[in-house]
């Protein structure tokens, strides 16, 4: 664990080092939550100090945008399209269908830690209304008995956490 | 590295050569061009498992002399993928799987028969068609800014060429000073294809002006508007367009430095164009000396996070430096004062996709297309209850009721057309009375309504008005930045006025409220996204008022939309009394004598949920 912690400061220091100047700041963010999965209070305020940056300058940038996480994520995220197109073909029935299934509401996590359930902004697919995305596919044409389906292959899919926080920095 | 046009002129031609089956008209040779689409509608479909299959069955039958498989852009028919078309016979294959892929090759590729089960078969003569030629949803269209989107590979630079990329840059750059170019985008009369319509020349005019010695260029590919997907596919299908336009302007407007700002939730256009810019450096196109000249012009990317205030361009520019994406009060305008305080030309993503054409085509072959006001075409995103969902590029002055009827084919399942709704959480509904509207700038904001970026989405007669408007106002309310109180806000106390409409616990006071509020917000609000935040409820409320009266006064809903005042009835004369509603409805609401007498629903049981209007074989139920 100690020497995997190590590993993650050291490749932070290496994004800042990259990406610090001028703009740096939501690059930064990017991929340090890239690695690890979320944006902690403690990772915030390392990332100020390393910045030399006030650390309410670092949070107000983190929690004005939606891609920004300061919670830990299940192993995948299931984004659910609200867009219009989505909107008016019934992505609020898939959204309720996902709900009902993993037991969380948006924004949370199922109790296993395989799905954190939210609502995205229009991915453009609207040829293929409603759809989700889970990880980085996307889902079309979904109809709301497709949903345990689709999360079924999930379940069940030997994969390697790519989603998942690894530790904290301390 | 290309230093002249002999060097230009040498990839092009050896391009063109590879591309003949796509290019030369007299092509008779059996030389095959396949292409799939790999835009992320198709790729949702699962079009790479297609392109794999076909790569490998080529290769097993040992086609690969006379068959080549490209990866391409979006064809703009998203509703049928994976699509594929085959040059030179101009093949439309649509919804392919991979198990056709193997007929495709044994018969199309090898034998030179067309598999016709998979050709696309026309919703109005129920026929299959041969060719992309045939195919009504690509008849009235006029392809510019989407002219290479399907139909080059847009991760090789080379196949960009061969069409004549970077001519236009090397054009301006050994023939035209700066003002020139001005001068020919001005008489263009191209303007900002973001939405809001202001004249690109002008734009370039005020930054040319500018006088400082550092000046940038910013590309706007933060497409936030919900169901509009017109620059995603252009960034997808030619990223290269965008880097030669940005350097033609870049060159215009007296920049160095250009930076594309692109959502991260588009990872297969960011991809596209990290590749692209690269190879853009290693031919010499970006960097020091652009095409051996003394010009220098470098690009960088930033990813947006998922904020739409940041389309807003003075919100965009905070973003761009990495800070919170709020937008600053206007002016001093980013032409004087934009990035680190630097003159900085703000375009959209389809405004500089028509560049390249009007510097190669002149300004008068642009002019030739479109409306008194509003010049060239404009790329639209069907989308909604509409039988051809997809990209669509047509003539300004085209009416809604082609794009809807011709191209669109028409509302699914022989519904009720209600409203199309164009330009986003800033745009309007527009009914049926309306549909001869020939679309330009000033058209649409006539009948409460605006261009948008162009995302337009249609609503049938089982979509709710108010749902609408309450849908719009949720989410300006959500993504306001809180900068300005109108539309932090009052964009909240509609959304409240909204919900208790659609739950029918409002009255009319409630509703005279709602409009004085919109139109405050309207004219106190800081931005773009305030300003018109309350135009869906504006529009709706003109064009549906009857809706909004009968959720507060007869406490109904009569699209049977909104979840507190559905009600559903089976309407007696219609009832077979065929029992199968009786089977569904898991709250024994429903009672009646199979094959004898009409069923009724309890209403003190039901719960609303639905399950009987859709099983229902004869459509007797009745919601609202």
């Amino acid at each position: 664990m100690q020497v995997k912690q190590q590993k993650s400061i050291k490749e932070i220091d290496e994004v800042i080092k990259k990406y610090h100047e001028t703009g740096g700041l939501i690059r930064i963010l990017q991929k340090t939550q890239e690695i690890y999965g979320y944006l902690s209070e403690e990772t915030q305020i390392y990332i100020a100090k390393k910045l030399n940056m006030p650390m309410s300058e670092v949070n107000g940038v983190v929690t004005f945008y939606s891609l920004f996480s300061t919670k830990p994520k299940g192993k995948y995220t299931i984004g659910v399209c609200l867009g219009t197109a989505c909107y008016v073909k019934g992505a609020n029935e898939i959204m309720k269908k996902l709900k009902q299934t993993l037991e969380i509401d948006e924004g949370e996590t199922s109790a296993d830690k395989m799905f954190t359930l939210i609502a995205t902004r229009c991915i453009g697919a609207c040829g293929l209304a409603p759809v989700i995305t889970i990880g980085d596919d996307v889902h079309g044409r979904l109809n709301v008995e497709d949903v345990p389906k689709i999360l079924e292959k999930y379940q069940n899919s030997p994969e390697k956490n790519y989603n998942t926080p690894n530790n904290h920095i301390k | 590295m290309i230093t002249s046009i002999e060097m230009l002129e040498k990839i092009r031609d050896d391009a063109k050569k590879k591309m003949a089956a796509r290019l030369d008209k007299a092509y008779r040779e059996k030389q095959y061009d396949v292409l799939v689409c790999a835009g992320t509608g198709c790729i949702a479909t699962e079009s790479e498992k297609v392109r794999k299959a076909l790569l490998k069955n080529v290769s097993e039958k040992g086609l690969e002399s006379t068959v080549r498989i490209l990866k391409t852009g979006c064809f703009g028919f998203c509703k049928l993928g994976p699509i594929i078309i085959v040059y030179p016979d101009k093949t439309f294959y649509c919804e392919v799987k991979e198990e056709d892929v193997q007929k495709i090759v044994t018969q199309h590729l090898e034998k030179g028969e067309k598999v016709t089960e998979l050709l696309y078969r026309s919703l109005k003569d129920d026929k299959h068609k041969e060719t992309i030629e045939e195919i009504s949803f690509f008849d009235t269209q006029k392809r510019i800014a989407l002219q290479n989107c399907g139909f080059i590979d847009p991760e090789d630079i080379e196949e960009y060429i061969g069409v004549n990329g970077y001519f236009a840059l090397h054009k301006v750059l050994m023939q035209d000073t700066p003002e020139k170019v001005i001068e020919v985008i001005s008489t263009s009369g191209l303007r900002g294809r973001g939405g809001a319509g202001f004249p690109t020349g002008k734009k370039w005019s005020f930054t040319y002006h500018a006088k400082e010695e550092e000046k940038f260029v910013v590309c706007n590919a933060d497409e936030g508007d919900p169901g509009a997907f017109m620059d995603r596919s252009i960034l997808e299908g030619d990223p290269h367009c965008i880097i030669e336009a940005m350097a033609i302007a870049g060159y215009a407007v007296g920049a160095q430095k250009g930076y594309i700002y692109v959502r991260a939730e588009y990872p297969i256009a960011v991809d596209r164009l990290e590749k692209a810019i690269l190879e853009a450096k290693e031919k010499g196109l970006l960097g020091n000396n652009v095409l051996g000249t003394t010009f220098a012009f470098t690009l960088e990317l930033r990813l947006g996070a998922g904020a739409f205030v940041c389309g807003e361009e003075t919100a965009l520019l905070n973003s761009v430096e990495g800070k919170r994406g709020e937008p600053r009060a206007r002016p001093p305008f980013p032409a004087v004062s934009g990035l680190k305080q630097k003159p900085t030309l703000v375009n959209n993503v389809e405004t500089l996709a028509n560049i390249p054409k009007i510097i190669l085509n002149q300004p008068d072959w642009y002019t030739k297309l479109g409306t008194e006001t509003s010049k060239g075409t404009k790329v639209f995103a069907l989308a909604g209850q509409i039988n051809n969902t997809g990209l669509i590029e047509v003539p300004m002055g085209t009416t809604i009721r082609t794009i809807i009827y011709q191209i669109g084919g028409g509302i699914p399942r022989g519904r009720k057309f209600k409203a199309v709704q164009t330009g986003g959480p800033s745009g309007g509904c527009i009914p049926d009375e309306y549909l001869d509207t020939a679309i330009d700038y000033e058209s649409l904001n006539e009948i409460g309504s605006m261009m948008g970026s162009g995302g337009m989405i249609v609503l049938d007669e089982t979509n709710c008005m108010v749902d609408i408007a309450k849908f719009y106002v949720e989410f300006s309310q959500d993504e306001s930045c809180g900068k300005c109180t109108p539309c932090r806000i009052g964009t909240r106390r509609m959304l409240e006025i909204l919900r208790s409409i659609a739950d029918g616990k409002a009255d009319m006071r409630d509703f005279e409220e709602l409009q004085e509020l919109a139109q405050d917000i309207k004219e106190g609000s800081l931005c773009g996204l305030g300003q018109t935040a309350p135009n869906p409820v504006l529009s709706t409320i003109e064009y549906f008022k009857e809706e909004y009266i009968a959720h507060i006064q007869d406490k109904r809903c009569p699209a049977g939309v909104c979840e507190k005042l559905k009600r559903h009835k089976i309407i007696s004369e219609k009832c077979i009394a065929c029992g199968l509603c009786h089977k569904v409805c898991g709250f024994d609401a429903i009672h009646g004598e199979r094959k004898k007498s009409p069923y009724a629903i309890e209403n003190e049981k039901c719960i609303n949920c639905g399950a009987c209007f859709e099983k229902c074989p004869v459509q007797a139920i009745e919601r609202g």
